[in-house]
């Protein structure tokens, strides 16, 4: 709050031209009188970050658990997979407008859903394979296979981890979706608005554009962390206190 | 269960690791029915290594493990063993209930069988009003006594617990001893319990075998003859004190050839 004051403040005083930087005041009244057009953008570019978070997230999630399976599986590909995500994937995004279509949503969930892939198998396949020798031991005492020892303290183990691949994920795939437009999309998509906006010199819309599409990647990261709190609310590790 | 074969009968067990190093040699052991056995040793002595040959958890390199006259490994199948580690080892994401449930929905017992039975073993380790608590929410000793409870909770014929107050204090550690005695007479199990601490050993048990370290071998067994139920008051008679002052002297000497032996395996 302060910093948006003195933001307004001191753009005011040193007389900044507003393409440069344009207040505060004149952003939210652009972002008022431009709502519905930002708002569908929005909602348009949201559902490609959601659609490719879904995707990304569901397949590392899967070929974690198949990891985690089968050891020498993981052991063959997770060196692949750690360096793959060294790789810049933002990179490949002309390459995705080009095969599946500069309007086709699902060039910019593409990429978005690599963005989020990596993340989170990395962090599952780490919950899932760092449980405690201890209560596997035990879960052998009680004469368990292997499937139960997975469903019973592998995968509940392992949802903290998961959780923390999952919040990554979520800001990766607003990132995802609104730089894929920046490579090309239909106009009603909010990465093509701000990109046109400044390219027209509308300065006022592009920051209305960077301001709502911040707050949509904040809006889906608490939505995740909501979801953590949720289902992991027994986890040692995020209490702080105790009751004695 | 027959009254004159042994709980466990452990045969000629050794147990040598991939690196080389050789963890134990020529166990021989008998555990009777209803006994509480004490294993004791200096550390690296293989004593929980035993513990996990007898729970089918680990499988010798020599020799064989029977219990209740079956094999080691039917036996774990047949849910013959309670498990109880130094660290509680609670399932987080479940609450104090479910966790002493788990062996019981493992086992397909109906709600209502396991709903009783839980009630049952938090009376046992009086945890009454902490049913639903989560076990971060609970001190170390409250865990340790959910873990006791969930050890018994299908009533296994063998109780294997590996220094199990070991993080404690002592003074929740003598009240915990107390009370594992208590469950011992209520439950009528047979218990193989690791420690490193000779009153303990010489407090709870009916035998403390005295281990020798690397190779871990039995150095010597000390029939403890002190009255049952043993109460607080054991430990300040003289019998306790000349028991522990002879497994004190038997660990010694096991230990007096431990540097031989250790030397020889650095050697090899």
């Amino acid at each position: 709050m302060l910093g948006i004051l003195a933001w307004q403040g001191l753009v005011a005083a040193f007389h900044v031209q507003e393409f440069l930087l344009p207040k505060p005041t004149v952003i939210a009244r652009t972002f008022w009188d431009e709502r519905g057009m930002l708002w569908d953008a929005g909602i348009y570019t949201f559902k490609e970050a959601l659609g490719g978070f879904a995707l990304g997230s569901g397949l590392g999630i899967i070929v974690a658990l198949l990891f985690a399976a089968y050891a020498p599986l993981g052991t063959a590909f997770m060196p692949f997979a750690v360096a793959a995500n060294a790789i810049p994937i933002i990179a490949f995004a002309p390459i995705m407008n080009d095969w599946f279509g500069l309007l086709n949503p699902f060039s910019k969930m593409a990429i978005a859903a690599v963005l989020c892939f990596f993340p989170v198998l990395i962090t599952t396949l780490r919950g899932l394979t760092s449980v405690d020798p201890r209560a596997i031991e035990l879960m052998r005492s009680y004469a368990a296979n292997r499937r139960t020892v997975f469903r019973r303290v592998r995968i509940p183990a392992s949802l903290p981890h998961m959780f923390a691949g999952l919040k990554i994920a979520s800001v990766l795939s607003m990132i995802g979706a609104i730089v894929g437009e920046y490579f090309g999309g239909p106009t009603t998509a909010l990465g093509v608005t701000i990109l046109n906006a400044s390219a027209y010199t509308n300065f006022p819309v592009a920051w209305a554009g960077i301001v709502l599409a911040s707050a949509f990647g904040i809006l889906f990261y608490s939505a995740v962390a909501l979801a953590e709190r949720l289902t992991t609310s027994w986890d040692p590790s995020r209490r702080d206190f105790r009751t004695e | 269960m027959n009254e004159s074969q042994p709980a466990v009968s452990i045969t000629g067990v050794s147990k040598q690791f991939k690196a080389g190093v050789t963890a134990l040699t020529g166990i021989d052991l008998d555990v009777r029915p209803r006994e509480f056995v004490s294993l004791i040793g200096p550390s690296g002595c293989g004593k929980s290594t035993l513990l996990r040959i007898i729970g089918d958890l680990i499988e010798p390199s020599e020799g064989t493990v029977e219990v209740n006259g079956k094999p080691a490994h039917r036996a774990r199948l047949d849910h013959d063993y309670g498990i109880v580690f130094q660290e509680a080892v609670l399932y987080d994401w479940r609450t104090v209930s479910k966790n002493i449930a788990l062996p019981l929905e493992l086992l397909k017992w109906s709600r209502e069988k396991r709903s009783a039975r839980v009630s049952e073993m938090i009376d046992l380790v009086e945890l009454e009003g902490f049913e639903d608590h989560h076990p971060w929410q609970l001190s170390g000793g409250m865990q340790q006594r959910v873990a006791i409870a969930r050890a018994l909770s299908f009533d296994p014929a063998l109780l294997l617990m590996d220094e199990p107050f070991g993080a404690l204090d002592e003074m929740t550690r003598e009240r915990m001893n107390l009370e594992l005695l208590r469950i011992w007479d209520a439950s009528g199990s047979t218990i193989v319990f690791v420690t490193h601490s000779i009153p303990e050993a010489v407090f709870l048990s009916t035998r403390v075998v005295v281990m020798s370290a690397r190779p871990g071998r039995v150095a010597a067994i000390v029939e403890v003859d002190l009255p049952q139920p043993r109460t607080g008051r054991t430990r300040e008679e003289p019998r306790f004190f000349e028991l522990v002052t002879e497994v004190r002297e038997r660990l010694a000497a096991g230990g007096a050839d431990l540097v031989g032996a250790e030397a020889e395996v650095e050697a090899s």
